[in-house]
């Protein structure tokens, strides 16, 4: 049975894809090597895995400007996640998605959404609406 | 969202694509912030260094600069963060005619629009601070919090492309620190532990930051009794911001909103401890005494005229060790004063080398760290050790004596 996970308004489009899930924090600057695809900083939870194509869960931003800029220019090369789902979002992740036309959701009614979600999990992101499905969960 | 007339001839079109595509971005912000309109900005800042608008960032905007004058020209003061090569010295850093050729490209594209490419991250120090209740749509973390903070202005981070869609329409979404409410303490920290100096600021702005841990946290710090100078103050946010992702802190007694605690609010809330052992231990995990070192920078923020001065008294007279290179960002507004006050020739003379208009973490850091060998990194900036793990790099934090002095020894004293 696919479960609805509810969520506030976001940014971009729907999008499916495979969940990749931590407890740790997300920067384009600060956790990744953006020319392998991959988490670079050594103390993240996902070190050395590849983003591309996931829809991350993680549960707040770190600090930084730079992820306004980044994730376009990650679209633009096809190495970048599918989408973004968050706790809570900040204004720079926000505006990354929007540039990018990256799906972004936070604040989710159920709670801590890296509880909700596990690590391979399919997805569908509807923004728009505020909901997140687990379609084989 | 409401939207004044000239905002809703913004989004129909009618004054060309770029103000068009600005209210759409704003729109989409303001939707997933619940903002209700737009407040108008005096001032925007915008941070986009070559690594991370890459190739596509740099189309966008030189698409918005090949219209007509009157649909690509920014309506209010806006300025730049730091660029990521300097162009008077990039080939010895390692930096390549790629990355340069972006970078005059995209200076290119912000003069015709009109952008004056200060670059930047202590505009508040440097060109014209904001003042209290002064909204202004600023990039750079460190700007962001330095202004609500020390100056009283109200500003959420504004990424690259929020700040120019400010600069192209005036104004911006009326969420977050815009709003009374948001600027209110949701935090209580007690410092036990004074700082003496600027990395013991950094210091203690990273622990806050990191126990805050999120945009939407607002510390109120007390036990603070010697008012920070402006370089402490900005060491302080520098961190918070970046550890924390923190946007605003008040400090009682000091900071302008915050004369009392009952004036933000933070009666109501348990103090939590900042205890000398807290800071010991934040420390401790950025020691590597006795290891060679390969560089070490002051940047992150950017230096003051002031912070010029006291490298410069240190390098004087000195050597850099032979296997260790020393690097300092500054805007080259600070760079001319200190070139006229003979600091730029004490630092170059001791072996190190002053960029003009970067920081170092937005310089293709990885790549720099390549091609030069770079692993082992000392800096007395809280901030940059805690950017830099991510790109390949062993950060080490000492205070700006202890940097200089490791500097000359070639390993970290």
């Amino acid at each position: 049975m696919p479960v609805t996970l509810t969520c506030h308004v976001g940014i971009g489009p729907r999008a499916e894809g495979e969940a990749l899930v931590a407890d740790d924090n997300f920067s384009a600057r600060y956790d990744l090597d953006r020319i392998k695809g991959v988490f670079s900083r050594p103390d993240h939870a996902l070190a050395g895995q590849s983003y591309v194509d996931k829809i991350l869960v993680m549960n707040t931003a770190k600090g930084g400007v730079a992820t306004a800029w980044m994730l376009y220019e990650m679209v633009s090369r096809g190495m970048a996640p599918r989408a973004l789902l968050l706790n809570t979002a900040n204004t720079i992740l926000a505006q990354g998605a929007a540039l990018a036309h990256m799906p972004l959701c936070d604040r989710f009614d159920a709670g801590d959404v890296t509880q909700q979600i596990k690590s391979g999990d399919m997805l569908a992101v509807d923004p728009g609406l505020g909901q997140v499905t687990i379609l084989d969960g | 969202m409401q939207l004044s007339s000239q905002a809703e001839a913004m989004l129909a079109g009618e004054m060309g694509p770029a103000r068009k595509w600005a209210v759409e971005h704003q729109l989409q912000i303001g939707r997933m912030f619940d903002a209700v309109d737009m407040v108008n900005v005096s001032q925007a800042h915008m941070m986009a260094d070559p690594e991370s608008t890459g190739e596509a960032g740099v189309k966008l905007v030189e698409s918005f600069a090949a219209l007509p004058e009157e649909e690509r020209r920014v309506v209010i003061p806006t300025i730049t963060d730091p660029r990521g090569v300097d162009l008077n010295y990039y080939d010895p850093l390692g930096q390549t005619e790629e990355m340069a050729d972006l970078e005059r490209r995209f200076i290119a594209a912000c003069q015709s629009l009109g952008i004056t490419m200060t670059n930047t991250c202590i505009n508040y120090q440097t060109v014209m601070p904001p003042v209290r209740g002064d909204h202004v749509a600023y990039g750079d973390t460190g700007v962001v919090i330095y202004s609500n903070s020390i100056c009283g202005a109200r500003s959420n981070f504004e990424g690259g492309p929020s700040a120019l869609a400010a600069g192209l329409t005036g104004h911006t979404p009326r969420y977050g620190l815009h709003l009374d409410e948001n600027r209110r303490a949701t935090r209580r920290f007690a410092v036990k532990s004074p700082p003496r100096e600027l990395t013991d600021w950094g210091v203690l702005g990273a622990v806050i930051g990191r126990r805050s841990g999120s945009y939407w946290e607002v510390p109120a710090i007390e036990g603070i009794e010697n008012v920070p100078t402006s370089d402490e103050a900005k060491h302080l946010g520098a961190a918070m911001a970046s550890y924390g992702s923190t946007p605003l802190f008040h400090i009682v007694g000091i900071t302008p909103e915050c004369d009392a605690l009952d004036d933000v609010g933070g009666s109501r809330l348990p103090a939590e401890e900042v205890t000398a052992d807290d800071l010991d231990e934040f420390r401790g995990s950025f020691g590597a005494r006795g290891e060679k070192v390969d560089v070490v920078v002051f940047a992150a923020p950017q230096l003051s005229l002031v912070e010029m001065k006291q490298v410069a008294d240190l390098c004087r007279g000195r050597t850099c060790h032979a296997d260790t290179a020393l690097l300092v960002c500054t805007p080259s507004s600070v760079y001319t004063d200190a070139k006229a006050a003979g600091y730029i020739d004490e630092i170059e003379a001791f072996g190190g080398r002053v960029l003009q208009g970067t920081c170092f973490y937005q310089q293709y850091a990885r790549e720099i760290a390549e091609a030069n060998g770079w692993e082992r990194l000392l800096s007395n900036s809280t901030k940059i050790v805690n950017i830099l793990g991510g790109y390949g790099y062993k950060p080490a934090l000492a205070p700006m004596d202890a940097c200089v002095a490791s500097a000359i020894a070639g390993e970290i004293v």
